[in-house]
C-alpha cells in the first residue's frame, strides 16, 4: 500500500505539471498573436530641417577620379545626425542604377558617430565591406568619398575612423587600410589627387 | 687616520659591465659563413662553434630548397623535407634519414628546437634529403647543390696600358676592394669556382699575378697590381675588365717590381656599373646590396582581386614580379623577390624581410581591372608623427623616406605615362607605410579595359621596361641614400 504522504506528494506534483502545461500554451498564443501584428512604424523618421546644398564627393570608377558636386539635402541641426543624412545621400547615389561607383545592392551604413574632439567614426555594413570589389583605386575611393564628404560639410572634423559591423578591421577589401585613423589632411592630399584624370 | 674607500654598488655595477663588454667586443671576429649555391637560390648561413665542431642548422639549410618541417620528440628531432624524413637523436652521432642510418662526424645537437649538424657531414646528410649529389668545398665552406658553378678565364692585354680581361660564364656581382698593391673581388652570392691553377702569374710590369681563394663562405680573386687599379663591368655582368685607374703612373720601368707594388697614391674604390659596360669609380655604391625588392601583392589564400575563374590578382602580380627581376638583372640592378612562391605573407612579414634587406627601393605590385594604365601609390600618413622617443613608430616607418618615394613615384609615373594612362596618388596601403627605404606600390589595370591585358606577356614586358627605365635614371641618387 501506498503511503498517504507520497500519494499527496504525486496529486500536488501532476497538478503543477498541468498548472504549467496551461501557462505554457497561452503564452506560446501570446507570443504568436504578437508577431502577427504588422509593424507599421517607419524606418527612421524624415529629417527635419530646410534642404541645404551640400558638397558631395562623388567617386567615378571609370576615369577613376573624385569630383565634388553640390546636392541639395534636407539636413536636420545636429552634427551627428547631419553626418547620417550625408553618408545616406552618398549611398543612395551609389546604389542608384545609374551609379558612378557601385556598391553591393545590400550596402548600408550602420551608424555615424561624432566622438570629440574631431572623430568621426563610421559603422559600415558588412554587406558593404563583403561586396566590395577588391582594388587600390576602388577602395581608395569609397574611403575618400565618405571622407572628404564629412569633413567638408562638417567643420572641425579632423579624424575619420572605419568600422565594419561595430568592429575595427584590417582592410575594406583587402588593399585600403581600415586599421587606423584617417588624418583629415592626409585625406585633402588624397581628394585633390584623385580630383584629376590619370 | 686611515681613510678607507667603498665603492658604491651602482658604480661598481656599470664599471663590470663596461668590462664585460670591452670583452666582448675585444673578442669579437668576423662570424664563420656556409655559402649555399643551388638553382632555386643562393644563400649564407651563420655557423655555431660547439667543441672543436663548426654546426648549421639543418632546417635553414633546407628550407630555400622545398617544403619542410620539423618536430622535437622527447630526445629526438624530426625532420620532413618534401616526403623525406629523417630523425636525429640528441648527442648522437648515429642518425636515420630515409630509412638509412648515417653517421654524423660529431653528435647531433638539439638546441632550443633547432636541429645542428656538423657542417662537415652535410655532403653525407644533403644527397639522402635531396635525392642529388652536393659538392661541399670544405675549405671554404661553400656547398654547390645541383650548381655546375661559374667559371672564369683570364687574359692579360699587355698594351699601354696593360689590362686583365676576366671572362665569366654568368652574369657576376663581386664586392670591390682596394688596398695597396692589390684589387679584392670578393663574390658572396655567385657561385665561382676555379676553372685553372689557384695563382696565375703575368709577366707584366703592371698587373702582376691573380690568385683565387675560397674562404668564409665567398670566392675571392685577388689582383696584385703595381699601380691603382679600376674594375669596369661589361658584357651584361659578364666581363670585368681590371685596368689601371685614368691617374695612376706606372714606375720607371727599372723600378723593382716589389718596391713598386706600393702605390704613390691610396687607390680609388671600385664598385659595380651603373650600366652595363660603363666604368665605375664611385665609392658610394654597396656592390652586394639588394637595389631593388619587388613584392607581388597577396599569395597563398589570400588570392586578392578575382578577375576571371582562373585569373585572379596573386598569379598577375607575381608573373608581373618576376618579368620586373628579369627587366632589372638585364641592366645588373640587383633584385629581390619578396614572394617567389604562392605563399601567404602577412604585411608585417613583408615589411620585416624588406627593412631587413634595406634595398635601394621597394616596389610593391598589384593588379586592377578596374580604370586604365597604371597607378603609382605612395604611402598616406598624417602628417604629424607620434613621438616615440628613439624609435620609429611601426606605422609610421616610411616617414623619413616619403619624399624619395614620393620622387621615385613621380618618375616611374613619367616614364609609364609615355606608353600608358598613368598617375601617382597616394594611398592607405600596408605595409607601405611600414618600410623604411624608399617605398611605391603599383596597381596596374588594363590598357583599354579587356582584361587578357593583364596577362598579356607584351604589356607586362612593356610595364615593366618603363619601370627598371626609371629606376636605372634613379639609381645613383637611391643609392646615394641606401
Amino acid at each position: 500500500m501506498i503511503p498517504r504522504h507520497l500519494e499527496i506528494a504525486m496529486a500536488v506534483l501532476l497538478s503543477a505539471v498541468l498548472m504549467l502545461s496551461f501557462y505554457v500554451s497561452r503564452m506560446r498564443a501570446r507570443v504568436k498573436a504578437t508577431a502577427a501584428v504588422v509593424d507599421n512604424r517607419p524606418v527612421a523618421p524624415p529629417p527635419a530641417g530646410p534642404t541645404e546644398q551640400a558638397a558631395l564627393y562623388i567617386a567615378y570608377d571609370d576615369p577613376g577620379v573624385l569630383h565634388a558636386e553640390s546636392a541639395a539635402i534636407r539636413l536636420p541641426s545636429g552634427r551627428q545626425e547631419r553626418a547620417q543624412e550625408l553618408v545616406e545621400a552618398l549611398l543612395a547615389r551609389y546604389l542608384d542604377k545609374n551609379s558612378p561607383h557601385i556598391l553591393p545592392a545590400q550596402a548600408d551604413v550602420r551608424e555615424v558617430f561624432m566622438v570629440d574632439p574631431g572623430l568621426v567614426v563610421i559603422d559600415l555594413n558588412s554587406a558593404l565591406a563583403d561586396g566590395h570589389r577588391s582594388g587600390i583605386l576602388v577602395e581608395t575611393l569609397t574611403i575618400a568619398s565618405f571622407s572628404q564628404t564629412l569633413a567638408t560639410n562638417l567643420p572641425g572634423i579632423s579624424r575619420v575612423k572605419f568600422l565594419v559591423d561595430g568592429k575595427s578591421r584590417e582592410t575594406l577589401a583587402g588593399h585600403a587600410d581600415l586599421s587606423g585613423d584617417y588624418q583629415i589632411q592626409a585625406i585633402a592630399t588624397l581628394s585633390q589627387q584623385l580630383q584629376s584624370s590619370p | 687616520m686611515r681613510r678607507t674607500v667603498r665603492l658604491h654598488p651602482s658604480l661598481a655595477f656599470a664599471l663590470s659591465l663596461l668590462s664585460f663588454a670591452l670583452f666582448v667586443l675585444g673578442d669579437a671576429s668576423e662570424p664563420k659563413l656556409i655559402s649555399v649555391y643551388s638553382p632555386i637560390a643562393n644563400y649564407s648561413l651563420s655557423l655555431a662553434r660547439r667543441g672543436s665542431h663548426d654546426y648549421v642548422g639543418l632546417l635553414e639549410i633546407l628550407e630555400p630548397l622545398g617544403t619542410v618541417s620539423s618536430r622535437v620528440e622527447a630526445q629526438n628531432w624530426r625532420l620532413r623535407f618534401n616526403s623525406i624524413e629523417g630523425m636525429f637523436p640528441n648527442g648522437a652521432a648515429r642518425v636515420r634519414i630515409h630509412g638509412r642510418e648515417i653517421d654524423l662526424s660529431a653528435p647531433f645537437l638539439l638546441e632550443g628546437g633547432r636541429g645542428l649538424v656538423p657542417v662537415d657531414s652535410l655532403g653525407t646528410v644533403l644527397p639522402v634529403f635531396l635525392a642529388f649529389p652536393v659538392v661541399f668545398h670544405a675549405s671554404g665552406l661553400r656547398l654547390f647543390i645541383r650548381e655546375e658553378g661559374t667559371s672564369y678565364t683570364t687574359q692579360l692585354e699587355s698594351g699601354t696600358p696593360a689590362r686583365l680581361i676576366l671572362n665569366f660564364s654568368s652574369p657576376v656581382n663581386p664586392r670591390i676592394a682596394t688596398e695597396p698593391g692589390k684589387l679584392r673581388m670578393t663574390f658572396t652570392r655567385d657561385p665561382i669556382i676555379a676553372s685553372g691553377p689557384p695563382l696565375v702569374s703575368f709577366n707584366n710590369a703592371t698587373i702582376s699575378a691573380a690568385s683565387f681563394v675560397e674562404t668564409n663562405g665567398a670566392a675571392e680573386i685577388t689582383i696584385t697590381s703595381a699601380v691603382p687599379l679600376l674594375a669596369s663591368f661589361g658584357n651584361d655582368g659578364r666581363r670585368i675588365t681590371i685596368a689601371p685607374a685614368p691617374s695612376a703612373t706606372l714606375p720607371a720601368p727599372s723600378a723593382n717590381r716589389n718596391s713598386a707594388a706600393a702605390p704613390q697614391s691610396p687607390p680609388p674604390l671600385s664598385a659595380p656599373p651603373s650600366s652595363p659596360g660603363a666604368t665605375t669609380g664611385s665609392p658610394a655604391a654597396a656592390p652586394n646590396r639588394i637595389f631593388v625588392a619587388i613584392d607581388p601583392s597577396h599569395g597563398g589564400a589570400e588570392t586578392g582581386a578575382t578577375f576571371s575563374p582562373t585569373l585572379v590578382e596573386k598569379d598577375v602580380t607575381l608573373a608581373w614580379a618576376r618579368q620586373l627581376r628579369r627587366e632589372c638583372e638585364a641592366r645588373l640592378l640587383r633584385t629581390m623577390l619578396v614572394r617567389d612562391q604562392d605563399i601567404d605573407l602577412q604585411n608585417d612579414q613583408r615589411a620585416v624581410m624588406v627593412n631587413v634587406a634595406r634595398p635601394a627601393i621597394y616596389i610593391s605590385l598589384h593588379a586592377a581591372s578596374e580604370g586604365k594604365g597604371a597607378h603609382v601609390y605612395t604611402a598616406l600618413l598624417s602628417l604629424s608623427t607620434p613621438e616615440q622617443g628613439l624609435f620609429l613608430a611601426w606605422d609610421h616607418a616610411q616617414v623619413q623616406s616619403l619624399a624619395s618615394s614620393q620622387a621615385a613615384a613621380a618618375a616611374i609615373t613619367a616614364e609609364l605615362g609615355k606608353n600608358i594612362p598613368a598617375r601617382a596618388v597616394v594611398a592607405a596601403l600596408r605595409p607601405l607605410g611600414n618600410i623604411v627605404v624608399p617605398a611605391v606600390a603599383l596597381e596596374v589595370a588594363p590598357r583599354n579595359g579587356d582584361l587578357a591585358d593583364l596577362a598579356d606577356a607584351d604589356y607586362q614586358r612593356q610595364v615593366a621596361s618603363s619601370v627598371v627605365a626609371a629606376l636605372a635614371a634613379l639609381r645613383g641618387k637611391l643609392e646615394a641614400a641606401q
